[in-house]
């Protein structure tokens, strides 16, 4: 069970750093990125290949490009020590996210919101389709594997998640620190009011080409910082994590559940969405122990339908749901009801 | 003779097979209140969509203050001290009415990413002086009760009011208003003219106004351009204007 709930707390956390990056793009700023799995892509792949060993050449894997920096950097002292290929992972991670943005934002951004959008879709597939068919580079559908741990040398094996655990929550915070920082900044200011009406902010003396493309590189970033934190969890990834439903759909289900262009609202939706997800495994053990009468034809069902589908038809039903009842996302009514709980203590108190 | 501040010489706006503006010529008079009217679709929102950077002229120059301007993008503009606002009001709805205004100043610290974080003190010290800017002209535009107000819960003329008091807060030097009156009760209208005279009075404010009521064109313009079909008819004093023939065909549509 709380081997469960370690890895479980991860993918939440690693969600909650795709999500917040997602709410820099659309939440603050309003831009239509319906493409985070291209930068999941990128900085899961960057990081990975930095950092994997050279592959075994008489199992007959021939991609070449392997950085092996985990293994290079191991015997230094300092560096050695405190993993810092782990970190060097990250910023290449970002970088190659930065970039990618950069070129993509520069190009498109100019244009009407539409083509942003896109773009982002289009960028998506093609890194895809990239790492899915160029053999030298990812090794086509078989995908990268023995990505190195890092820390890993602290604890036993069977233990490592609560490591990991550790890493991610720190990454995870640094990233929401400096959100927040942002976001209650004047320059956060400025994304809101570019989401709100860009020629209000024109009007304003805003240069908006400039916030806009800020904010995207930025989001893009953080998404890519999210990829490296996947790749080095599964310490193997391919081509197939990386499709629209996988790494897009399932991202915005969480920003919009949680509650987009709030702060906590990655978290909150990332917990909710990533519950029902990885809850709905245990939909077929829970179906078995109903009476024989009931539970069969369900247990059919189930079958035929496939858990996949039904999980992206929970998470569909939630968000529709949630846009339907509480436009804002979740997140709002739980401080309402923070709110509401916190006055009722004070009455008691008085009374 | 008061110099001209914003020059305006042979502009002309295509949008595709319409001439919205055309060889349009017009100055206007540092430190004075101008009225620009003219019949629905005359090109009064094109030349100030012109004006302001918001639309590149197809062919013609604008100049203020003895520097061209036509072509520049709309944030530079700004920069050089020209403001307008929007006919329909174009309010930041889910920000309140105070961040509407705390948004405008130019180079604020806190607009760099790189500050925003490294140096939030510094930031935060300007975000105190910025704030009681901000008050400080809703105090003049009568806004103060609203402050902490969504922008998208004012009234249709507080709107109105609410888009005086962005230009406002940018210390310009010259305002483009676009049909400030439209829609405004007698009530909100007084503070608006009071708040546009004590502008140029006490901040040496230039206004071009666009207006319809031709009462309040009476009231608050020194001069008075009217434009039709692109480009300008006639101009005067107010009341000269109001008296001319071609004017009259004009809004007729003769
Ligand atoms: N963005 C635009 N695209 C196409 N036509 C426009 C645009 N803006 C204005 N026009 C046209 O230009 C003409 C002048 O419009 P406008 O400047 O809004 O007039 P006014 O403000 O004097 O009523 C109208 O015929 C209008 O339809
Ligand atoms: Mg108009």
């Amino acid at each position: 069970m709380l081997e469960f709930l370690t890895a479980f707390a991860i993918l939440v956390g690693i969600y909650s750093v795709f999500a917040l990056g997602l709410n820099v793009h659309w939440g603050y700023t309003g831009l239509f990125n319906i493409g985070v799995a291209g930068f999941f892509a990128l900085g899961a792949y960057a990081a990975a290949l930095l950092t994997i060993r050279p592959p075994l050449s008489n199992q007959g894997e021939d991609y070449l490009y392997s950085g092996d920096l985990a293994n290079r950097l191991d015997s230094l002292p300092v560096v050695g020590v405190l993993d810092l290929w782990f970190v060097a992972a990250l910023v290449a991670a970002s970088l190659v996210a930065a970039a990618v943005a950069l070129v993509v934002g520069t190009i498109t951004i100019r244009l009407r919101g539409d083509y942003l959008a896109i773009a982002t879709l289009g960028i998506a597939e093609s890194v895809r389709l990239v790492f899915l068919n160029e053999r030298w580079l990812s090794n086509v559908s078989r995908g990268i594997y023995t990505i190195p741990r890092p820390f890993g040398d602290i604890v036993a094996p069977q233990d490592y998640d609560r490591v990991y655990l550790v890493v991610v929550l720190v990454v995870f915070v640094v990233l929401f620190a400096g959100i927040r920082a942002l976001v209650h900044s004047p320059w956060g200011r400025v994304l809101r009011a570019i989401r709100e009406d860009e020629v209000t902010a024109e009007a304003s003396g805003k240069h908006v080409f400039r916030f806009k493309l800020q904010a995207f590189v930025l989001g893009a970033v953080i998404m890519g910082i999210g990829g490296a934190l996947y790749a080095f969890n599964f310490r193997a990834i391919s081509p197939i994590t990386f499709t629209p439903l996988l790494g897009t759909f399932i991202i915005w289900a969480m920003l919009v559940a949680g509650g987009s262009g709030r702060l906590y609202g990655p978290i909150v939706g990332a917990f909710v969405v990533w519950g029902i997800w990885s809850g709905s495994q245990f939909l077929p053990n829970v179906v078995e122990r109903l009476p024989e009468a009931v539970g069969a034809p369900v247990l059919d069902a189930l079958e035929s339908v496939g858990l996949p589908n039904i999980r992206f038809f929970a998470v569909g039903v939630l968000v529709v749901l949630v846009l339907l009842y509480a436009p804002d996302g979740i997140t709002p009514g739980i401080v309402r009801l923070r709110e509401r709980l916190a006055g009722r203590m004070r009455r008691r108190a008085r009374a | 003779m008061a110099s001209a501040i914003l020059r305006v010489r042979g502009l002309v706006m295509d949008f595709g097979g319409v001439r919205a503006v055309d060889n349009c010529s017009l100055n206007v008079d540092e430190g004075s209140i101008t009225g620009l009217i003219g019949p629905n679709g005359a090109g009064k929102t094109t030349l100030f969509n012109l004006v302001a950077g918001f639309h590149k002229p197809t062919t013609g120059r604008v100049t203020f203050r003895d520097e061209r301007i036509d072509g520049l993008p709309s944030y530079l503009i700004f920069r050089k001290g020209i403001v307008r606002t929007f006919q329909i009001p174009r309010e930041l709805k889910r920000m309140s009415v105070l961040e509407n205004l705390m948004l405008v100043p130019s180079d604020q610290l806190g607009e760099s990413m790189w500050r925003a974080v490294a140096a939030r003190w510094l930031v935060k010290r300007q975000e105190r002086a910025i704030e009681a800017q901000a008050r400080e002209v809703l105090e003049f535009t009568g806004l103060s009760e609203v402050a902490d107000l969504p922008a998208e819960g004012l009234s249709g003329g507080q709107k109105k009011l609410l888009e005086l008091a962005r230009t406002l807060m940018a210390k310009p030097r010259m305002v483009l208003l676009d049909e400030p009156g439209a829609g405004v009760n007698p009530t909100l209208l007084r503070r608006l003219v009071g708040g546009i005279r004590r502008a140029r009075e006490e901040l040496g404010i230039t206004f071009l106004i666009i207006e319809h009521d031709m009462g309040l064109v009476m009231r608050l313009c020194d001069h008075v351009i009217v434009m039709s079909e692109g480009s300008v008819l006639t101009q005067g004093a107010p009341a000269a204007v109001q008296q001319d023939d071609r004017v009259v065909r004009a809004y007729l549509g003769d």
